[in-house]
């Protein structure tokens, strides 16, 4: 195992190693910095020594030639021949991406009698369609996939393949990544090109969105990373025309092992909270029939959603599709108003990307008032009938 | 019926903090517990055993420390545990880890199914079981919500989707991952507990040579991945308290959507 250590006589003690390391494995020991166990020799913390105090005997690996892999492909997910909302945003980054690496957006569009959404991924910014049909693409399947997909990777060979972190994407990208060699990345937030390496920089929450990691894909092609669904923005106008490839999806009965036999659909229509443009959320606070009944005037008031924190689901005040949070919805409304909500970073996680964040809470120090733009502190059962009010007297329609 | 339990030690992620000072995790203090959707395997695989017999074994790999999250496997009644213990898996991301449990899971052999939890709550990918599966070249249905059937060699699961669920037909062996909604974990068993955290209890430590790995091929330097850089989450909002009777701070809050255009 290589190692990293400290040569005392050059260190400074300015700690910028402390602040780089991201696996918490230097320490500050009697004011000089000291590496533990848990360091995986990753060097980040070399490359911030002024001093050049950390030395090391880690090899550099290698970073292969990449440079015939070109493309930026973005999965077009599609249940029942509709289109699912991520792949259109992806496609919105995907162009923003080919635009600055001078390279060709693709979409891929697998299915049964879909070809007639093509013409939607080009207005959305995609040059090429590549579109696989066959009748074993009809409804989706682990293995169908994959194998329909890893074909494509492998005869043309793309720079990136991003792919909606959807029920189906989580179940479909890592497969498809281990299958074709390369690395994934999950749930990102954010995508940027580095500016000096030319590479995918993917940001992602972690440790329950206490904290935020940019990963970088440097020894594999495809780049790949799932994208949160309501993330990235839609950039329409394009053409509805482009390059429309057709390919074979090379698959078989037997590739396929593990069927879908039925759908049972839950007895109502799931909200899709990422379409609201307002949500009243519910919090522990808001946790009774008055406060929801309350909560739901308000959400009508403003021609909102009503959804809730996790602690409201897992005690049915509201259903599962209602949920905000890090096991729930990622939403990015235009105004959020959490009543009652608390602000744990989970709940924080499917809320921060929110236009303007209004909290009314009791508790003065409770933290969703340190992620909101304007904060009421008090009983909800007053301030909220007040505000009800106010927006019903003085301009109706006021929340449009 | 041979059981596969995947375990991970993470720590409490509601107990995790960011100082303010320099924007690192604070970790010093945070417990580390079993990581909760693992729980909802291992009970799941404790009632295919009650109905089909057959043996259970939590595979985790991690720090030396991670032998606790075993001890609790086996206290809930997992029959034996392998803990993957080397410096060398250290810093793994999830290409590499799929890689070390498949290599490990091969040398073990003889197996039925493979559990895991829908996702750690450390990382949240979600990617390491399907990664397995496909490097063990077995079956994968993610998010198991219910159990129609179970035989060998073949079953009929229910699978949580946005809005619904589908039964699915998968044959044997597969891997699954589970979601909490299958079922309530039990609590470990004291005696069983106390037990598992003997010397000479059926826990087994497996290195890189154990398992015949290189180490390029595990560990930071075998993943495809890596973390370049962490900051805590930016918020860039403007943190107005307003303040006054009810009354005033709604007008106040009005007027300020509708300076905003809200």
């Amino acid at each position: 195992m290589p190692s990293v250590w400290i040569d005392y006589d050059l260190c400074d003690g300015c700690t910028l190693c402390i602040k780089k390391c991201p696996y918490g494995a230097v320490e500050l020991q009697e004011g000089r910095p000291r590496i533990l166990d848990n360091c995986t020799c990753c060097g980040l913390c070399l490359e911030v020594c002024k001093q050049g105090a950390l030395q090391t005997d880690i090899q550099q690996r290698a970073i292969p030639d990449f440079s015939s892999w070109s493309g930026i492909w973005v999965f077009a997910e599609q249940h029942d021949g509709r289109l699912a909302d991520v792949g259109l945003e992806l496609l919105g980054k995907a162009r923003e991406i080919g635009d600055q690496r001078s390279e060709e957006v693709c979409a891929l569009l697998l299915g049964n009698g879909v070809e007639d959404l093509a013409g939607t991924l080009f207005s959305y910014g995609a040059d090429r369609v590549y579109l696989v049909q066959d009748p074993l693409l009809g409804t989706y399947s682990t293995e169908g996939y994959t194998a329909a997909l890893a074909r494509l990777v492998d005869a043309y060979q793309p720079e990136i393949l991003l792919v909606g972190a959807t029920d189906l994407g989580r179940d479909l990208a890592p497969r498809l990544a281990r299958r074709v060699g390369a690395g994934l990345t999950a749930d990102c937030t954010g995508l940027k090109i580095d500016a000096e390496e030319g590479i995918l920089l993917q940001t992602r929450p972690a440790f329950g969105g206490n904290i935020m990691a940019t990963i970088a894909n440097r020894f594999s092609r495809p780049q790949m990373a799932t994208v949160r669904p309501g993330v990235m923005e839609k950039k329409t106008g394009f053409p509805s025309e482009g390059v429309l490839c057709r390919e074979e999806a090379g698959i078989t009965e037997q590739t396929i092992r593990v069927n879908r036999l039925e759908t049972r659909a839950e007895e109502h229509e799931p909200i899709d909270l990422s379409k609201a443009r307002v949500i009243v959320t519910a919090g522990r606070g808001a946790a009774s029939k008055e406060g929801l009944a309350l909560l739901g005037e308000l959400a009508r008031a403003l021609d909102g959603e009503l959804a809730g924190t996790r602690a409201l689901i897992e005690e049915e005040w509201l259903p599962p599709d209602r949920q905000i949070g890090q096991t729930g919805q990622t939403v990015r409304p235009e105004l959020y108003i959490g009543c009652g909500v608390s602000g744990a970073v989970q709940h924080r996680a499917g809320m921060s990307g929110s236009r303007y964040v209004i909290a009314v809470n009791k508790d003065s120090r409770a933290p969703i008032f340190q992620v909101a733009d304007w904060g009421l502190v008090g009983d909800l059962f007053q301030i909220i009938p007040e505000l009800i009010n106010t927006l019903s007297d003085k301009a109706p329609g006021s929340s449009g | 019926m041979n059981i596969i339990v995947l375990v991970k030690q993470v720590p409490d992620t509601t107990e995790v903090s960011i100082d303010p000072k320099t924007g690192n995790l604070v970790r010093e203090g945070v417990e580390s517990i079993i990581n909760p959707h693992d729980r909802h395997a291992l009970e799941a695989a404790l009632q295919f055993k009650e109905q089909h017999g057959g043996s259970i074994t939590a595979i985790s790999m991690g720090p030396g420390q991670a032998v606790d999250a075993l001890s609790e496997a086996l206290g809930m009644g997992a029959d034996d545990g392998i803990l993957l213990s080397d410096p060398a898996f250290a810093g793994a991301d999830t290409w590499a880890t799929s890689y070390t449990l498949a290599r490990a899971i091969e040398k073990k052999g003889d197996y039925d199914l493979i559990l895991c939890g829908r996702q750690a709550i450390d990382g949240d990918t979600a990617q390491v079981g399907p990664q397995l599966a496909e490097l063990l070249g077995i079956a994968q249905v993610t998010s198991v919500c219910g159990v129609e059937s179970l035989e060998s060699g073949s079953s009929r699961v229910l699978k949580r989707i946005k809005g619904g669920r589908e039964l699915i037909h998968c044959p044997l062996p597969a891997l699954w991952s589970v979601v909490s909604e299958l079922n309530t974990p039990r609590y470990p068993h004291m005696e069983r507990l106390i037990r598992a955290c003997d010397p000479k209890s059926a826990i087994v430590t497996w290195n890189a040579a154990d398992i015949g790995v290189k180490t390029q091929d595990v560990g930071l330097q075998g993943s495809l991945t890596q973390v370049i850089a962490t900051f805590p989450p930016k918020t860039e909002r403007k943190g107005e308290m307003l303040e006054g009777d009810p009354r005033s701070m709604v007008s106040s809050l009005v007027a300020r959507l509708r300076e905003n255009k809200l």
